[in-house]
């Protein structure tokens, strides 16, 4: 949809799963839901993360399959592996630094969040976006979303890896971009 | 700016584009390609079709009795193989002297033809196909050639079939 960009506030997310639920609807992948939904650390805390795919500039998914099935489209969607392509190989699943691919085993077949492309492409918002009672994802203009307190970002760092997205993430006042230093962050002090 | 970058980029990021227009793009190099050898292919087909016809046979046809004059009332109708076992015919006495006999196989879907001795034709019962008895030729209904007529000869009191006219 012309004008409109995604933007997730994970700080935002009740838990309610309604994401979850009402992305099971979406015609093009019905009965199965797309949404990454994380509880953060469920022993610590009750916060939780619900994400959708962030349609990177250069995806890794489809840099890495090796049968040319991911395809992006001209308005920067990212789209489910193509059905007569996709080998079912996982490759796409290991190497999305965000985690974002699904195997459907039953398909043998790779599918992911398509931005309901059935209704973004007609001037729709995405199922989740449409329920989300906090907007924790929200489908919104830039002018929109200008008001929150938190500054939309759409540059990750993984290590050394740069990632442009299409999609938003709320970071804090000031942050211009997202650093992740995944060795870090799955260091256990327990196992030293 | 843009334009180094792109020369470092590997050859399979061009050629196996993550964004779906550069996949469908063609260019002209394989245009070109894709015409010529589409017309080459039809060169091929053409030459060989020519080929073919050239070492076309002429078909040989038996010469088998099928019937004694006589042997059959005038208005009936005497079913006989030819030039295979297997091939049905059917041969109608119409007038003391006249004998006709044809391929029994309708030229739209096969199906067996019989003489209607009411109507002095031809009829194919499955889409209402009629032949001429005369010719063969198709007086309505879905076929569009006319039936194969089996070419006969009377020799003394013998009818011999000596071909197929159209050849089958």
């Amino acid at each position: 949809m012309y004008g409109y960009e995604f933007y997730v506030d994970p700080s935002r997310c009740i838990g309610c799963q309604a994401c979850v639920k009402a992305c099971e609807e979406c015609d093009t992948h019905r009965g199965h839901s797309m949404i990454n939904f994380d509880f953060v650390d469920r022993a610590e805390t009750i916060a939780t993360a619900a994400y959708v795919c962030w349609h990177c500039e250069d995806p890794t998914c489809a840099q890495v399959c090796p049968a040319d099935a991911i395809k992006k489209g001209e308005d920067g969607v990212v789209m489910s592996a193509l059905k007569p392509r996709c080998i079912a190989c996982e490759n796409c699943v290991l190497a999305c630094p965000f985690g974002i691919p699904k195997i459907i085993p039953e398909y043998e077949q790779m599918m992911k969040c398509d931005m309901c492309y059935d209704r973004t492409s007609v001037g729709k918002k995405p199922m989740c976006a449409t329920v989300c009672p906090s907007q924790a994802l929200a489908y919104l203009r830039p002018e929109e979303i200008a008001h929150r307190r938190e500054t939309p970002s759409n540059v990750f760092y993984f290590g050394a890896q740069k990632i442009t997205t299409q999609v938003y993430m709320m970071t804090p006042p000031g942050t211009d971009s997202v650093t992740l230093d995944i060795t870090e962050f799955m260091w256990e002090k327990a196992n030293v | 700016m843009s334009k180094p970058v792109k020369e470092q980029e590997p050859l399979w990021r061009d050629e196996f584009s993550v964004s779906k227009a550069d996949e469908r793009y063609v260019n002209r190099r394989q245009l070109t390609k894709f015409l010529t050898l589409g017309s080459l292919g039809m060169f091929a087909g053409n030459v060989w079709i020519l080929v073919r016809s050239w070492l076309r046979k002429v078909p040989v046809y038996p010469r088998s009795i099928v019937a004694r004059a006589g042997e059959i009332p005038v208005g009936a109708v005497k079913l006989f193989q030819y030039p295979k076992p297997g091939e049905q015919c059917i041969m109608i006495r119409t007038s003391e002297n006249t004998y006709v006999a044809y391929s029994q196989k309708c030229t739209h879907l096969s199906c067996a033809v019989f003489y209607s001795r009411e109507q002095d034709r031809l009829e194919c019962p499955c889409h209402q196909g009629y032949f001429s008895v005369r010719d063969g030729s198709v007086l309505q209904g879905p076929p569009t050639r006319p039936l194969p007529r089996v070419v006969l000869e009377r020799k003394g009191d013998e009818l011999i079939a000596i071909k197929m006219d159209p050849e089958v």
